[in-house]
């Protein structure tokens, strides 16, 4: 086996350009690890674990310098993807310059290319994200931020501008919106309707968005601000916005709110814009105690189905009801037995590994009700925040779209490599009973995650022997995605996953089993 | 400038700096688009960085 180093200096791609070049090397005969990514920490520790970089070699690497890594067989192998890697990036120079009156250098020249553009994505590193965002601004644009570190002093001054110039400044670290029908970012395809939705949480949005839809109802417009806009220190900017645009808006008849509980300065504020607006509105804040203190048109709700459920019923003009589950009662029983019967002494514990940071958390608040509180990167207390998070403890659930795993990578919904090394890992681990996995589908995001993860089930349960593993799943998505909700659904169920309608089912059928061991 | 609310009734033209795929997503909606081959002001480089930001500040 010989492994192969070069480093480019200077040469930036994206995480997404580049996983895709890694994955055309590992498909070289002979190749066995192969990886391209830019120098950051993560990526370097990454290449060191799998043995395609040398540690002595990564100190003199900087995150703006392009590492390439290959292990190989023979010399054969590593000149033959090196000659799949240059193929790569001329395909790449080709395409840049293909398709010339839709690609711009520069923010200024993009504008004049299109023409008054009134909307842009950005989605580059946070260090210089806030700038650009900037200029989208100054040129009249409104922005979905995707990126995340971005500084909070960045974040307060990209939304005072907004604010004074009445501009959209969804972000930073909003992955997910939907404006006339057009998905932007992380989004579904789903019925245009009456119901608007404004979202402090990205696969949250995404959750709702897509539960409306298999419940009839539609989307007029949904909108992101990023999780940190709703805490005490930038005060609501954007939410409050955004919702006095959908009071504005006629097509919106309801309106709908989901995040994780706002400062109390800011939930105020929020109420105070909400209350008596003359329209029906449903408020989920995720883990709040009790119910807001609200006006009469008001409807909280505990959980992403029911508040999706109820902006249907108050669209259609019906009272609001509550969903459990919406398989019969003996069927979850049924598949509950059935998992725990195949389970050994010693198989207690649940690993939760999650794409979708909102889908994560509503899950641990499902889980505490029923089993406890779970250790986390994300965890609903401090003293339940895991050390290493390279390492389950007990009970655990992973948000793996948090900044320690996309630092140089692409986001878990785009990029399945971590979350299945990670799958195998627990799998390995004797006390591990359940696996609770998301599968996110939608633009921008992998175009097989269920395909991907029902492999690793697979190459997990090899790995488990013996012992039965129970996996559980919901699949975020539609049949309108170009992945096809009921596609996905199905490879799962083929791989032996047991698959629910929500995540929140997911996670209750989860905490059964969990409780019956 | 549009107001959100002149957005809500308004065709999106987007500009996409970053992720390629949230491009092609545009195209695929029919939504007109224009990427930007971004790369990293100054290379990159953390002390041109610097300088360049004093001389436009």
């Amino acid at each position: 086996m010989i492994s192969y180093n070069e480093i480019r200096q200077n040469a930036y791609y994206d995480s997404v350009t580049l996983m895709l070049f890694s994955s055309r090397l590992s498909e070289v005969p002979g190749v066995s690890e192969a990886a391209v990514m830019m120098g950051t920490d993560h990526n370097k520790s990454l290449m060191i674990n799998s043995g395609i970089l040398k540690s002595g070699d990564a100190a003199k690497i900087t995150p703006n310098d392009l590492v390439i890594g290959i292990l190989a067989e023979d010399q054969q192998a590593v000149d033959a993807a090196l000659v799949a890697l240059a193929e790569q990036f001329e395909n790449k120079r080709q395409s840049a310059s293909g398709d010339e009156h839709l690609r711009a250098r520069t923010m200024d020249s993009a504008v004049k290319k299109l023409g008054d553009p009134n909307f842009a994505i950005v989605s580059l590193p946070g260090k210089y994200a806030g700038a650009e965002a900037m200029k989208a601004m100054e040129n009249g644009m409104h922005v979905l931020l995707f990126s995340d570190n971005v500084p909070l002093e960045k974040e307060n001054e990209l939304k005072d501008y907004a604010v004074e110039h009445n501009l959209l400044m969804m972000g930073p670290d909003c992955g997910t919106a939907i404006i006339n029908g057009v998905a932007l970012g992380f989004a579904n395809v789903v019925r245009q309707g009456n119901i608007g939705v404004v979202a402090a949480a990205g696969t949250g949005l995404q959750e709702v968005t897509v539960v409306i839809d298999r419940l009839g109802g539609g989307i007029s417009q949904a909108l992101g601000t990023g999780g940190r806009d709703v805490k005490e220190a930038v005060g609501g900017k954007m939410m409050l916005l955004a919702l006095e645009a959908l009071k504005n808006d006629p097509r919106s008849e309801v309106i709908g709110i989901v995040s994780k509980p706002p400062a109390k300065s800011v939930m105020e504020k929020i109420i105070a814009s909400l209350k008596d607006c003359g329209k029906p509105v449903v408020a989920c804040f995720l883990g709040a105690d009790g119910e807001p203190a609200g006006g009469e048109n008001i409807v909280s709700a505990s959980t992403l189905e029911d508040a999706a459920a109820f902006m249907v019923d108050l669209a259609q003009g019906r009272p609001v009801h509550r969903t459990e589950f919406t398989v019969p009662a003996e069927q979850v029983d049924a598949m509950v037995a059935e998992a725990v019967s195949g389970l050994r002494p010693g198989q207690k514990y649940i690993r939760g590994l999650y794409s979708g940071g909102t889908l994560c958390y509503e899950a641990m608040l499902l889980l505490r009700d029923a089993v406890g509180e779970v250790n986390s990167n994300i965890a609903l207390r401090e003293e339940f925040m895991l050390k290493n998070v390279e390492k389950s403890v007990g009970n655990t659930l992973l948000d793996m779209g948090d900044d320690y795993f996309t630092d140089g990578m692409p986001h878990p919904m785009i990029d399945v490599r971590l979350r299945v090394e990670r799958i195998k890992r627990e799998a390995a681990d004797p006390g591990t009973a359940v696996i609770l996995l998301d599968c996110v589908l939608g633009y921008g995001c992998h175009a097989d995650p269920a395909g991907a993860l029902a492999q690793a089930v697979a190459e997990a349960r090899a790995i488990a022997g013996e012992r039965e593993i129970a996996f559980v799943a919901s699949v975020c998505g539609t049949d309108g995605d170009f992945q096809r909700r009921s596609e996905q659904e199905k490879k799962l169920r083929e791989a032996g996953v047991i698959v629910m309608p929500s995540n929140a089912q997911a996670a209750r059928v989860a905490a059964r089993i969990l409780a019956a061991i | 400038m549009l107001t959100v609310n002149e957005l809500f009734h308004s065709q999106l033209k987007v500009v996409n700096v970053g992720l390629e795929s949230f491009y092609e997503a545009m195209l695929d909606q029919n939504t007109p688009a224009c990427h930007i081959d971004w790369k990293p002001p100054a290379g990159g480089d953390p002390r041109l960085l610097e300088i360049l930001a004093k001389l436009s500040r």
